[in-house]
């Protein structure tokens, strides 16, 4: 990992931690099990940045619109949002609400209702397929959405389309909002299952840099490509790792310190 | 009014390779024509309603006007929510069509018929509500619709329809356009194709000095400019193939209070007793709505 990768990781884990302790707002454990997949995104894998317009040419979609601290966190690394919108994060009257919101700049899409995301993102990978316009679309979904009944319409669709410029990355912390992936709705054997969809998997440790850029680099299939990107919810902070209560949970000022300490320890 | 509806859009996918036309699997013998003028522009997204709202919203998103072409509750009730959010929250040019207007599918039971549909897509503060009442109505408001994309609703009956409009009528959003003038201050607004059952109404003496109006074009956005429309008459008695509740009469009734309209406004709504029963359309319409008009 280069040292920029490392210095956006590290400030993102910084600012999910310090907002959601002033905001008091929940979604902290999911919003870190994605910092690596936003990191390696923003900074390797979207292409066509426009300062001017600020946006890339590529489209992000963050269907798990609970988890948008990180990415306005992203945004900001990215200098797309101010810090003073970043830090009005939880205030009233502030342009940033606790799911993603297409009124913030950066933000494609607004998401906050689970199963949204997907099929929307296939709608722009596809007018683009047909345009041949290079443009690739990501879409970064919870394992949680995996309930839904539109993610299966969404990838049956995509398979059936050949939509080959689209890649959807799973956040497979394994956590829901009340208890264990396993214990609410059995996904597995899950890579098997996506397979049969008809859609090219990548299954990865979702926290590791090297993976993340391999597998959310595009070679032409012919299909979907769907990466399952095995994450730990709260990860970083060690009395968050797969703890439950962080789904809700916002740190208190003692949880704060302990955990910025972890931050820049690690 | 749906060979007229897929003519227009035909006309305008001959202009514009950005429309496209969804269906879930529906349109058999309607849209076949369009699927293969324009191969590129068309896509079943098979018996899954609310992912194609979502693709639909997708294609919008990149400045696409997409046409998701259904039947009664499949494009509205099945995927209201991504109706809320996807289309409607980002304002995009979706235009949302029912063939299935009020109990245009009488026979196929209340599964496929259409009576709060206006309950659901008054809800959306952009949503266009495009109800045309035949032929001539149903091109204006095409025309309308392809001039000015946006979350749009079009509701359409399933039959022909007697032609109320010598022609195609200049709409403006939320304007009455007069179909008979009275001889008393009394009138009869509808929405919809309910306007011809307005027009054997006036056989009925007590109606008969009634004059009519349509309003193809309404919706949240254009309560207000009907205070003035109203004012001008003593009573205004609204006509519509929807439930009470939720409805065009009742949208009318709350674009006003008290104070600043006189006008006695009432609603003759089909009657909440129809669920269940099935039929021809006339059947029905005869036995749940018309029967309540008295002699």
């Amino acid at each position: 990992m280069n040292k920029s990768q490392k210095n956006t990781i590290k400030n993102l884990r910084t600012n999910i931690l310090k907002l959601s302790h002033k905001a008091k707002s929940s979604h902290i454990g999911g919003c870190l099990s994605i910092v690596e997949i936003l990191s390696v995104l923003f900074n390797n894998i979207l292409k066509g940045f426009s300062s001017r317009k600020k946006t890339f040419k590529d489209t992000f979609i963050l269907s798990k619109g609970h988890a948008c601290l990180a990415l306005y966190c992203m945004l900001y690394e990215k200098k797309i949002l101010s810090k003073k919108i970043l830090f009005s994060y939880g205030e009233n009257n502030s342009l940033l609400m606790s799911h993603a919101s297409h009124h913030v700049p950066g933000v494609k899409f607004s998401t906050g209702s689970l199963g949204h995301g997907l099929p929307v993102a296939i709608g722009s990978a596809l007018v683009a397929k047909n345009e041949k316009k290079n443009r690739k679309v990501y879409v970064l979904i919870s394992d949680g959405e995996l309930n839904e009944g539109t993610t299966w319409e969404s990838l049956m669709f995509a398979a059936h389309h050949k939509i080959d410029n689209l890649c959807v990355i799973i956040d497979y912390n394994k956590l829901q909002s009340l208890t264990f992936v396993s214990n609410t709705i059995k996904l597995e054997p899950l890579t098997k299952k996506i397979k049969s969809f008809g859609c090219e998997v990548k299954n990865i440790n979702g926290h590791n840099i090297t993976q993340l850029k391999r597998a959310l680099i595009f070679k032409n299939k012919k299909k979907p490509r769907v990466v399952i990107a095995n994450t730990i919810k709260g990860k970083g902070i060690s009395f968050m790792e797969n703890n439950i209560a962080w789904h809700y949970k916002s740190p208190n000022f003692l949880e704060l310190s302990k955990a910025l300490k972890e931050v820049n320890d690690a | 009014m749906r060979k007229i509806f897929i003519e227009e859009l035909i006309l305008a996918a001959k202009k514009n390779k950005k429309l496209i036309l969804v269906v879930n699997d529906l349109g058999y013998s309607v849209v076949e024509k369009f699927a293969k003028m324009f191969p590129k522009q068309f896509y079943n997204a098979g018996v899954a309603e609310q992912n194609m709202m979502g693709i639909a919203s997708g294609m919008a998103l990149e400045g696409y006007h997409v046409f998701v072409y259904s039947i009664g509750n499949f494009p509205t009730f099945r995927c209201a929510e991504q109706i809320r959010n996807d289309v409607d929250y980002h304002n995009l040019p979706v235009t949302i069509v029912n063939v299935g207007a009020g109990l245009s599918y009488g026979n196929l039971g209340y599964t496929h018929h259409s009576l709060q549909d206006y309950g659901l897509m008054r809800l959306f503060p952009n949503m266009l509500i495009a109800s045309p009442s035949d032929e001539m109505e149903t091109k204006a408001c095409m025309k309308y619709i392809i001039k000015n994309p946006q979350p749009s609703y079009l509701r359409l009956s399933k039959g022909k329809n007697t032609s109320l409009h010598k022609k195609i009528p200049n709409l403006k959003p939320g304007k009455w356009l007069i179909l008979t003038k009275g001889k008393n201050k009394k009138a009869f607004l509808t929405t919809g194709n309910v306007a011809n059952l307005a027009k054997k109404l006036l056989l009925k003496k007590k109606f008969s000095q009634y004059s009519i109006f349509s309003l193809p074009i309404w919706g949240m956005k254009y309560k207000e400019q009907q205070k003035n429309q109203l004012n001008r008459w003593d009573s205004i008695l609204v006509l519509e193939d929807h439930l009470e509740d939720g409805g065009f009469g009742s949208w009318i009734k709350e674009s006003v209070n008290d104070k600043n309209v006189k006008t006695k406004i009432t609603s003759k709504n089909i009657s909440k007793k129809v669920i269940s029963k099935v039929g021809s359309e006339k059947y029905l319409l005869d036995n749940y709505y018309l029967k309540f008009f008295g002699k």
